[in-house]
């Protein structure tokens, strides 16, 4: 049985100097699948996003986009990608019109094209308002917006998301979300990478988990959940004085330990969608008010415990540090 | 709600059509260096139209170069102010292009600092064009130099004696050395670390270049070592060249030591800078 994966990579290999940035990465993307690439800051995300559009090449191991080799065939690959980058890259003094017709103009569009295309991008990521200032006056969401439209103004097949929503506040990112939702439902194939779990749960078909330049973990959203231990829930009493009560509560909805894990704020993890149901009405049944009441995935520190056994800001400031240049 | 709603359902938040849905590919066409580069080119015009405190530097030197020169040097070195500029606006041009050549190596050095060369790189364009449609997009620049030149040299009573075909030829091949000494300048942009180390170098190459040369002073007053530099140094062919357009003065074969020298710049230093581009991270 063949699947139809239109990124594989084997054995990826990249070294900076004495930086390993990655030591022999696998991934696999099928068409018209998400896959997010999660891990924390200097795994290598950057790195692998970097080889596979051809912005790199590796010092070992073999990747195919489209069905293209990265390197053998660097020129086919790039009409079929989109690269979205870390940092937003437009032309600061261009406007935002003048970025995607530039664009176009590059990829052979023909100018009039390149225009229809232009208008048409920035009116569905609402810029049509702010389409001919120019971008260096536009707000970070703005930017990023334009970012990623210029990234989708050849169509391509295959979208390069580069930590999309790093630095976003979070309606905004919930908005860039829906997007890349809506580039999926079109078709098109996206490789993201992210430092949050709760992205890639959102975002991804499957997820896998990076760190130190090697492939610690790939699964389903749910398969990985399943393995770092589902999500917390946590809950504070109006009354501290109840703290006790709710205390019993938790531990009839959850088998798990129940922790004070902040003043008056208690966390219990849960692995059945029925539990903050559940809490929510015993809680009301004995009378207890609650000003927090929240549902938490585990974080990427909490992820990497599980997968490694320590923290993944532990090492940050002693090891490798993102290669983004 | 169902999987078939679902399936039916249209972008609910009004916008138009979705962002990516398929449509026919770009198709390829002839010539993609020299289309794209032009493109790049108008994205550096566009860059400088919207920054002109960009072009202060050019605008305004040659200006103060000139007074200077003319009213403080022009009485010892030539006798007499009039005589001293028509001998020095054609060196002070060559010397301000030449010194504007050292831009585009720092803008390009800030440039790739920024995420646009990984959109550019990311392209299926030739990787050459963003470096040569920067470099020709700087054509804009030495054109601007040139009149601001010819401007205040004409205020201050400089004169063209030969004819105006020769005049716009002596400018286009100053222009044209500018062009082909401006991949020095992106060589070492792609070579250091910090734009302001490319100011440094750059200065550091143009400067005895300037002086160096017949620009300020007729080169039979240095002492003989220095004139065999001086008879290499392309800056002085360029400056002979022109006042020989310009003034009429004899042009000997310095039009073709120009030319000879644009050409040696552009076949050492396109393809290293091309490398280091190619090479840089």
């Amino acid at each position: 049985m063949t699947t139809d994966l239109v990124i594989e990579a084997e054995g990826l290999i990249k070294h900076f100097g004495e930086t390993k940035a990655l030591q022999g990465v696998d991934l696999s993307v099928a068409r018209g699948t998400v896959l997010g690439v999660l891990g924390p800051n200097g795994a290598g995300k950057t790195t692998a996003v970097r080889i596979l559009s051809t912005l790199l090449t590796p010092d070992g191991g073999h990747a195919r986009v489209g069905g293209f080799d990265v390197v053998k065939d660097a020129e086919r690959v790039r009409q079929t990608i989109g690269l979205t980058g870390q940092y937003a890259s437009v032309d600061e003094d261009l406007t935002g019109r003048q970025n995607l017709q530039l664009i176009g103009v590059l990829l052979d569009l023909g100018k009039a094209n390149a225009r229809t295309r232009a208008a048409e991008l920035l009116e569905w990521f609402d810029l049509t308002e702010a389409a001919d200032r120019p971008a260096k006056t536009y707000s970070g969401g703005m930017r990023r917006r334009l970012d990623l439209a210029a990234s989708l103004v050849g169509r391509p097949d295959v979208i390069f998301l580069d930590e999309p929503t790093t630095g976003l506040d979070p309606s905004k990112r919930e908005d860039m979300w829906n997007v890349v939702r809506s580039l999926v439902d079109d078709g098109s194939t996206v490789l993201l990478t992210t430092q949050y779990l709760e992205e890639a749960d959102a975002l991804a078909d499957e997820i896998t988990v990076i760190d130190h330049g090697r492939v610690i973990a790939h699964d389903t959203p749910d398969g990985l959940k399943r393995i770092v231990g589902g999500q917390t829930l946590e809950v504070r009493p109006s009354d501290v004085s109840r703290l006790e009560e709710t205390a019993t509560i938790l531990r009839q909805v959850s088998d798990g330990r129940t922790e004070e894990i902040r003043k008056g704020v208690l966390a219990v993890p849960v692995s059945d969608d029925q539990a903050m149901t559940a809490t929510v009405a015993r809680l009301a049944a004995a009378g207890i008010a609650v000003t927090e009441l929240s549902l938490h995935l585990p974080s990427l520190d909490e992820v990497f415990f599980t997968l490694t056994g320590r923290t993944a800001s532990e090492d940050d400031t002693t090891t490798t540090k993102e290669v983004a240049a | 709600m169902s999987t078939t709603t679902l399936d039916a359902q249209t972008p609910t938040s009004g916008r138009p059509s979705a962002p990516n849905a398929a449509a026919p590919r770009p198709t390829k066409r002839p010539f993609p260096l020299v289309r794209h580069s032009l493109a790049l080119a108008k994205r550096s015009l566009i860059k400088t139209w919207r920054t002109p405190e960009a072009l202060i530097d050019v605008t305004l030197q040659p200006i103060i170069f000139l007074v200077i020169f003319v009213y403080i040097f022009g009485g010892a070195v030539a006798g007499g102010t009039q005589e001293y500029l028509q001998f020095l606006l054609p060196g002070i041009l060559a010397q301000t292009i030449a010194q504007g050549a050292i831009a585009i190596g720092v803008n390009l050095n800030t440039d790739l600092e920024k995420g646009i060369f990984d959109r550019f790189r990311s392209l299926p364009i030739p990787r050459s064009a963003p470096l040569v449609g920067a470099v020709s997009g700087d054509v804009v620049r030495y054109v601007i130099v040139t009149v601001s030149t010819f401007a205040i040299g004409y205020i201050m009573g400089f004169r063209i004696t030969t004819d105006p075909l020769s005049a716009v030829a002596g400018c286009l091949l100053a222009i044209l050395f500018a062009l082909c000494l401006s991949w020095v300048s992106v060589f070492v942009g792609m070579k250091v670390r910090t734009s302001g180390a490319v100011q440094g170098i750059m200065f550091l190459v143009i400067m005895p270049l300037s002086f160096a040369s017949n620009v300020f002073v007729p080169t039979s007053s240095l002492p003989s070592w220095m004139q065999t530099f001086v008879a290499w140094n392309p800056l002085t062919h360029l400056v002979a060249s022109m006042r020989g357009l310009f003034l009429g003065t004899p042009l000997g074969n310095h039009v073709w030591w120009t030319l000879a020298w644009c050409v040696g710049l552009v076949v050492v230093f396109m393809p290293l800078a091309l490398r280091a581009y190619r090479k840089k991270v």
